[in-house]
């Protein structure tokens, strides 16, 4: 396979701003590597069970990063995969890092068995900080999630959800925007409903487009190439709106710009964060995304 | 679609979700493409950058730089009172500038967010004056004077961002010009000595002014470096409405000052503010509750038609509204 002709794309013959970081707020950890126990059909970076293109990081790569995250300032963790809890060191890694800062937890909710729902929740008792649980659906019923994320999930999912509301962790439940109803008001409060019913008392929600690319570009057709950012494309001259202007990510390979270019070699910067303080050209086309939709991490 | 094809539509979904399960196998997804494994490995290796041990120290050294912030420094003071977030409550405001004054307070600081919530912006603005409060400009203050069309608050659920525009378009309609002409002459910054103390005042945080610093969210290492780099001995600021008080092992202080105009979603009617006094070498910080007449002001808010779940939060003591920006602790907290 010809590798220079994939590393060269049309966007990057022309000139893409940079963005600087101007301060590392949020510090994420690809801690579960590609490796999936699901593969839905719209994951940004196609994880799946036979995914390494990045694998699990040891809690001793992460500690290294949890030193130089807190000499740097660091003011909150997110980790993500893949499934974080497939990483047979997660609760360890979380312990380390709830003694640093606040720590969140993107997870497809299947292995939030009541057994371990118990031990994180008297870990974040423990810590002077918020450990969240983001839960990923996509769809109210099991008719809108299932063809996506697999047969059954579901279920698993909100059992999941509801392991953790029962043991004091109230989870933020996020959807993505596959479907148009999610993004309606009437959909939204549909699924609130659902939550209450399944006993979540005082259910939270948060609502994320869709990246396309991945898995997601074969699903619905990937970037026009005139979606690429140029200079004049930065509200009042600032590119602060970006997640890249405050964020960086760590996998098992080294330190990355953002949790969305993982899969793009260009997106790596270097091998410790001290690397990669300085500044990151735009040059992928889901910078685009990123640009028009106000992608933030925050929950 | 008759039964046969609906069933190999099926077959065909079951047996691609199949092939996803194992279609990396010594593959690397790069972008939208498969590549071998080690391929992609290498690649990857070839791009960013290996620094020195001595360039990493050099690179955060200047990643860290000092602000050098030129605000002038007031006082020097051995009691202020501070707080935030008046939310047009104007028996809040008297209430506190009569408790701080009791209490031997000899300047009064507003952190901003004058507006939004409560009824009939415009009587807060005489009691600012009459009781000599330096304020400082709110996200509120900063939308207003500038005639944004919206609170700019931060918040990110729709529920949430609905009674926030609801609260500012009344503000935005009873204020003068005047007023929010006023609002837009307030710095964004103050600096000030209490005893020995150089204290930063903010609306958000140094870098933003509607950043939240929530108590759960707010970490130490963050907080020493963000005063390290703003060249304080103390950090004062509100905007998330909720108070809290950390001394940082460095000695230095950072304090949420808290709301006056609505309560701290505890339960209790009461709102919060600070005292901070000189004590020898060191610096007390004291977070008060100050309870005002709070069924006044829920009367008020009925007869200029505010949303009935703003009033009974004034009541109860519980958020209704802002909720779902809360981290895990606050929000575990909280009754709604
Ligand atoms: S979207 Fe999440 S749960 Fe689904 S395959 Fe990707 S990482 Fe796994
Ligand atoms: S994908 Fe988004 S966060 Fe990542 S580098 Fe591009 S603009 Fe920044």
């Amino acid at each position: 396979m010809l590798l220079e002709n994939l590393a060269l794309t049309a966007e990057q013959q022309v000139a893409s701003p940079t963005v600087d970081l101007h301060s590392l707020d949020t510090l994420w950890f690809q801690v579960a590597g590609t490796v999936c126990n699901l593969a839905c059909s719209h994951c940004f970076i196609s994880c799946s069970p036979t995914n390494h293109t990045h694998e699990h990081m040891p809690l001793s790569q992460v500690e290294e990063a949890l030193a130089e995250a807190v000499e740097l300032g660091v003011k909150e963790y997110y980790f993500t995969g893949g499934e974080p809890f497939l990483n047979r060191e997660m609760e360890a890694i979380l312990e380390a890092t709830l003694r640093v800062g606040p720590a969140t937890v993107l997870t497809n909710g299947l292995l939030l068995d009541p057994e371990r729902c118990r031990r994180l929740a008297a870990m974040a008792k423990a810590s002077d900080y918020s450990l969240d649980l983001r839960i990923s659906l996509d769809g109210y019923s099991a008719e809108a999630n299932d063809p996506i994320r697999g047969e059954g999930t579901f279920a698993r999912i909100l059992e999941g959800a509801r392991n953790a509301a029962a043991a004091g962790l109230n989870p933020v439940m996020t959807v993505t925007e596959v479907h148009q109803e999610n993004a309606s008001a009437e959909g939204r409060l549909r699924f609130l409903d659902l939550l209450r019913e399944r006993g979540i008392e005082r259910p939270r929600l948060k609502v994320l487009p869709v990246f396309q690319i991945g898995a997601e570009a074969e699903r619905s057709g990937a970037y026009e190439t005139w979606q690429q950012l140029g200079e004049s494309d930065a509200p009042e001259g600032s590119w602060d709106h970006l997640q890249c202007s405050s964020c960086r990510m760590v996998t098992d390979q080294g330190v990355w710009v953002c949790p969305i270019l993982v899969n793009e070699p260009g997106g790596r910067m270097g091998e410790r964060l001290a690397d990669t303080l300085g500044g990151f050209e735009l040059d992928h086309q889901a910078c685009w995304t990123c640009h028009v939709h106000g992608v933030s991490c925050r929950t | 679609m008759s039964q046969r094809i609906v069933e190999a539509e099926q077959a065909k979904k079951r047996r691609t979700a199949k092939n996803k399960l194992t279609a990396h196998r010594g593959m690397a997804t790069w972008g939208e493409k498969l590549v071998p494994l080690g391929d992609f490995r290498r690649v990857v290796q070839e791009h960013g950058q290996t620094l020195s041990a001595e360039h990493r120290r050099g690179a955060v050294r200047d990643f860290l730089h000092p602000t050098g912030d030129p605000t002038p420094v007031e006082g020097p003071y051995s009691r202020v009172a501070v707080f935030g977030g008046v939310y047009n409550n104007s028996h809040g405001l008297s209430a506190l500038i009569e408790d701080a004054t009791r209490r031997g307070a000899e300047a009064i600081y507003c952190l901003g967010d004058l507006g939004g919530f409560g009824p009939n912006p415009e009587k807060v603005w005489p009691l600012l004056e009459e009781g000599g409060v330096r304020s400082i400009q709110g996200n509120y203050e900063e939308s207003l004077a500038t005639g944004r069309e919206d609170c700019n608050c931060g918040y990110a659920d729709p529920r949430d961002n609905y009674f926030a525009e609801i609260s500012y378009r009344y503000t935005a309609q009873h204020c003068s010009d005047a007023f929010k002409r006023w609002m837009g002459t307030l710095p964004r910054r103050r600096r000030l000595r209490v005893g020995d103390r150089e204290l930063l005042l903010v609306h958000g945080s140094p870098r933003r002014i509607n950043e939240f610093l929530f108590q759960s969210a707010t970490p130490v290492p963050f907080l020493e470096v963000l005063l390290d780099q703003e060249g304080c001995d103390g950090l004062l600021c509100t905007h998330t409405g909720l108070h809290w008080h950390r001394r940082l092992p460095s000695g230095r202080d950072v304090v949420n000052v808290g709301v006056i105009g609505r309560p701290a979603n505890d339960g209790r009617t009461e709102v919060w503010y600070s005292i901070l006094s000189e004590a020898g070498d060191d610096i007390e910080v004291e977070l008060v509750p100050l309870a005002y007449d709070h069924e006044a002001l829920a009367r008020e808010m009925r007869a200029e038609e505010l949303p009935r779940e703003f009033v009974e939060t004034i009541l109860t003591g519980w958020w209704t509204t802002c909720l779902e920006i809360l981290p895990a602790n606050e929000r575990a907290a909280s009754r709604f």
